[in-house]
């Protein structure tokens, strides 16, 4: 069927089956690589876009509930790669595989529209079902609360190295 | 302990060339790394070892006249931060800013690159020397080429973020300028070229972040799965759920029928559980109608011998093991049954624990284009060189018939140790003659792993009156065949406390095992940690004793036996083990646990592998209802005398501790009837946001060479959490995973 949405501000058409997921339409129709496929179960979080401004599993959103909606994957969440939080996943060198680190940040930005300051458990809540098989959990709450302070300063203050 | 710098022992050198546009290129050639190699962990699937006449190429570093430093990344990145962490030993030695250096990956070219290889822990070791003789070889050439232009000696040159100074005659060059010129310059021999004093590092020793950061960030392509070719086709191969099981028959034809399907066939299959198994391949325009076509697909099955092997049939052996002596000795000291018989006290016990999956979050994939009797892979490989020889040798090809790209793994863990996915896309590939991509399902990566195997432990130990451990006795039910342990179902003749205490004796027994198994982080060391050091904190308990205190008098009481022979002859060094030990005792306030409320508990452990000795207590709550949370772990870590990205080493250190209490609490691969029950991670937890808890690291520098950190982090705190547990609530945990137990009080 066609589908026509808008992902990261430009409307896209395609022409897929009506239970194709948002992720194969992103990744394979659309060839936008920077969300993830872990486990196509909701359970990983891996794939998390924005539709419609909320945190969404993509593997399990089907393509015939999207006519119309507008999508913000990691690839549009700021157009230079500036907003908080790649910013402080930078700094504060957040990645190990980083495979799973877009859903985490996605997560993360949806979190922080919500809830500027978020506190550990805040975070605790709204991320808890993004895994990082690396574990680097200790690193993303770090990230997240930079983020936050970058966000209240906008200047980032971090001296640039490597 | 050996100091595990490694001597180039043949004369090693350089080769350069100009590169088009001017600027050099450097590559250096070196001793292969037999010891190395031999390290890894398990010989028989690690590939060959190189011959010891053929030289190879170690690195590449080019210099464009910006400035603008090129250094090849050579080994495959998995997460472990060695595509970051290598070019900072070549550009600390070249002497430029980190600011000026890009980092490429390099393919797969064993004809120029040696061990590009993700496993064991290896690559700090073995290119700690390698790759800053590089390094301070192209700086040699650049100071040559600017010693020539202003002749002068070049003794008289120093070097400072990529700028050669001649002092006396207040002169300068940027290495851009120089780079076309030193291009000609005679390189120095690898083995004598002067290295920095370490207190002169400029890049070594700082927090360097990934070179890959903002590519990750914003979502770029990096991965295997995201690699795209033109005219690109995506693959499934299903394969028997039950282990080494062929195809009887399958519809292939209707399956090849249905929408977007472009091929459908039977794959044979050989009998390596880590190669091309029995399956069906679909092949089709789109990944999403593969999966419908999938669920179409009826498949008859042939499940072969393994569908009678199941875990409580496992339980079964072990336990009619334990009722006889050992198959074979792997180690008798002294005479442990009169030792025992003499003991003032005797401590007995049996640990399990169970299979585990490496579950790396990007699902096993691989792309392939076989065209005119060449083969071209993209592959997200820990060892692509042996996966590049097992594709050729499936598909009747040469090695050097195929390309292989090195792409960055979604996590590793030892799961891309094997090449299973790369010789099925490799097949598919050849069969179709289209670009493929092949993807897994998470179900089919949980189903088809080579897993870290569970094993049975029967331990009996005695004590003197002074509560010293005097006897100690483990008997092992693993799998294997003969004198052959299955894939990580080992346990060498080392294993502390072997070689601390006077009688002691380690017995075998092995059961046939026909699920795939294989390395997973800290192989063998991640499951026989919990085993032996959950046992001896038994023994300090029934001697009355702090554990801490207990571990420091078996420590300070080294045998004076033969060292046992074999490739766990190295075993621990006690005062190294002891500086880990005594740091971590003190950093975590292990003195003051007893003002700890009830249900709130410390427990320690230490092991030694992969040339790390790590200390790790752990801080535990249990909940009157018996639910887990560990509160904070402190690690002390002695990996040598340089911490070369305090970063990177950071991350691998709380990564490898949570994973393990990941392991510890959840997670369990169930075999019944020859095949895995659990399917994706409803069913295999891991670790996630709200189980994790703080991770306090403590460094104790050694002289010895820098090793790896990608692994030995890892097996204390699994043991260190169940021994806090105990102390939390008086349950003793003798089996594995923390979920399967009522731990309410």
């Amino acid at each position: 069927m066609n589908i026509t949405l808008k992902v990261n501000g430009q409307s896209r058409t395609v022409d897929v089956p009506a239970d194709m997921p948002l992720l194969w339409v992103l990744r394979d129709e659309l060839d936008m690589k920077g969300t993830k496929f872990g486990c196509g179960a909701n359970e990983c979080g891996a794939c998390t876009v924005h539709v419609n401004g909320a945190p969404v599993r993509s593997c399990r959103r089907r393509a015939s509930t999207l006519d119309g909606v507008e999508v913000t994957t990691i690839e549009g969440l700021s157009p230079d790669g500036t907003h908080a939080l790649q910013r402080a996943w930078d700094e504060l060198d957040v990645p190990q595989c980083g495979y799973c680190q877009a859903g985490q940040i996605m997560a993360a930005a949806a979190l922080l529209e919500r809830i500027p300051k978020p506190t550990d458990a805040d975070i605790d809540a709204a991320l808890n079902r993004n895994i990082c098989r690396c574990a680097t959990y200790l690193r993303i709450k770090q990230g997240i609360h930079r983020a936050a302070e970058l966000m209240a300063a906008p200047t980032p203050s971090a001296p640039e190295r490597g | 302990m050996t100091n595990s710098t490694l001597p180039v022992s043949r004369r090693s050198f350089l080769r350069v060339s100009a590169i088009a546009g001017g600027g050099m290129l450097l590559a250096s050639v070196f001793e292969p790394l037999d010891a190395v190699e031999a390290l890894v962990g398990d010989g028989g699937r690690f590939g060959a070892t190189p011959a010891a006449d053929d030289p190879r190429l170690s690195a590449y570093i080019s210099i464009t006249p910006d400035g603008v430093v090129t250094i090849m990344g050579k080994n495959p990145e998995i997460g472990q931060g060695i595509k970051t962490m290598l070019p900072m030993l070549i550009a600390d030695e070249l002497d430029v800013a980190w600011s000026q250096v890009r980092v490429e990956q390099a393919d797969l070219d064993p004809k120029n690159f040696p061990g590009q290889s993700a496993g064991g822990s290896n690559a700090t070791p073995s290119n700690w020397l390698p790759m800053r003789r590089v390094g301070a070889a192209a700086r040699a050439m650049l100071v040559g080429a600017a010693a020539a232009q202003w002749k002068v000696p070049a003794s008289e040159c120093t070097t400072s973020a990529g700028v050669v100074h001649h002092t006396a005659s207040n002169r300068s060059l940027a290495y851009g300028a120089l780079a076309t010129a030193a291009a000609s310059i005679t390189p120095p021999d690898l083995a004598t070229v002067p290295l920095k004093d370490p207190k002169d590092f400029t890049i070594i020793g700082q927090r360097v972040r990934g070179v890959d950061n903002h590519k990750i960030v914003t979502g770029q392509p990096l991965f295997g799965i995201d690699v795209t070719v033109p005219g690109m086709h995506y693959a499934s191969f299903v394969k028997c759920p039950v282990f080494g099981g062929k195809v009887a028959s399958a519809n292939v034809e209707a399956i090849a029928a249905m929408p977007g399907i472009t091929h459908a066939f039977v794959v044979e299959g050989g009998d390596d559980l880590g190669g091309l198994m029995g399956g069906v391949a679909i092949v089709g325009d789109s990944w999403w109608k593969v999966q419908t076509a999938r669920k179409s697909l009826k498949v008859q099955w042939n499940e072969g011998a393994t569908a009678s092997q199941s875990r409580v049939g496992y339980a079964a052996q072990a336990k009619a093991f334990f009722a006889a002596e050992p198959q074979r000795m792997l180690r008798e000291d002294g005479d442990v049954k009169a030792a025992m018989q003499s003991a003032a006290k005797t401590v007995e016990a049996e640990y399990e624990y169970p299979f585990v999956a490496h579950a790396p979050l990007e699902p096993q994939n691989c792309t392939a284009h076989y065209t005119d009797g060449k083969l071209e892979i993209w592959a997200p490989a820990q060892l692509p060189e042996r996966g590049r020889a097992q594709t050729a040798q499936t598909l009747g090809m040469q090695p050097d018939d195929i390309t292989v790209h090195i792409t960055r793994s979604g996590g590793g863990f030892g799961r891309r140790l094997y090449n299973d996915f790369m010789v099925e896309a490799g097949w598919i590939a050849k069969e179709t003659g289209v670009p493929v991509k092949l993807l897994w399902k998470r179900e089919d990566d949980m189903q088809h792993d080579l897993y870290r195997p569970g094993g049975f432990h029967k331990f009996s130990a005695g004590l003197d009156a002074n509560g010293a451990l005097v006897a100690f006795a483990d008997h092992f039910a693993t799998f294997g065949e003969g004198e052959r342990f299955a894939s990580s179902a080992d346990l060498g003749p080392t294993e502390f406390p072997a070689r601390f205490v006077p009688s002691l004796s380690l017995g075998v027994s092995v059961m046939p095992l026909g699920v795939p198994t294989g390395a997973m982080r800290a192989p063998r060391s991640n499951a026989l940690s919990y085993a032996f050091m959950g046992f001896l904190d038994e023994c300090a308990h029934a001697a009355g004793k702090d554990t801490v205190e207990f571990l420091r008098g078996v420590l300070n009481n080294m045998q004076p036996q033969a060292p046992a022979t074999g490739r766990q002859a190295q075993g621990l060094d006690a005062e190294r083990t002891l500086g880990v030990l005594n740091l971590v005792a003190e950093k975590s306030g292990w003195s003051r646990r007893a003002s700890l409320p009830r249900g709130t508990g410390m427990g320690v452990a230490f092991y030694y592998s992969h040339r790390g000795y790590f200390a790790e207590v752990a801080q535990v709550t249990v909940s009157k209802a018996g639910a887990v949370k560990v509160d904070k772990v402190w690690v002390a870590g002695d990996i040598g005398s340089q911490i070369i990205n305090p970063s990177g080493a950071e991350q691998q250190v709380q990564g490898s501790v949570l994973d393990g209490i990941g392991q510890a609490l959840s997670q369990e691969i169930t075999i019944q009837a020859g095949r895995v029950k659990q399917s994706n991670f409803d069913d295999y937890p891991l670790l996630r946001h709200g189980q994790s808890a703080p991770v306090e690291v403590h460094w104790n520098i050694a002289d010895n060479a820098p090793t790896g950190v990608g692994e030995p982090a890892l097996p204390p705190v699994v043991p260190a959490v169940t021994n806090a547990i105990f102390a939390a609530t008086g349950k003793r945990v003798r089996s594995l995973p923390l979920s399967k137990h009522d731990l309410s009080w």
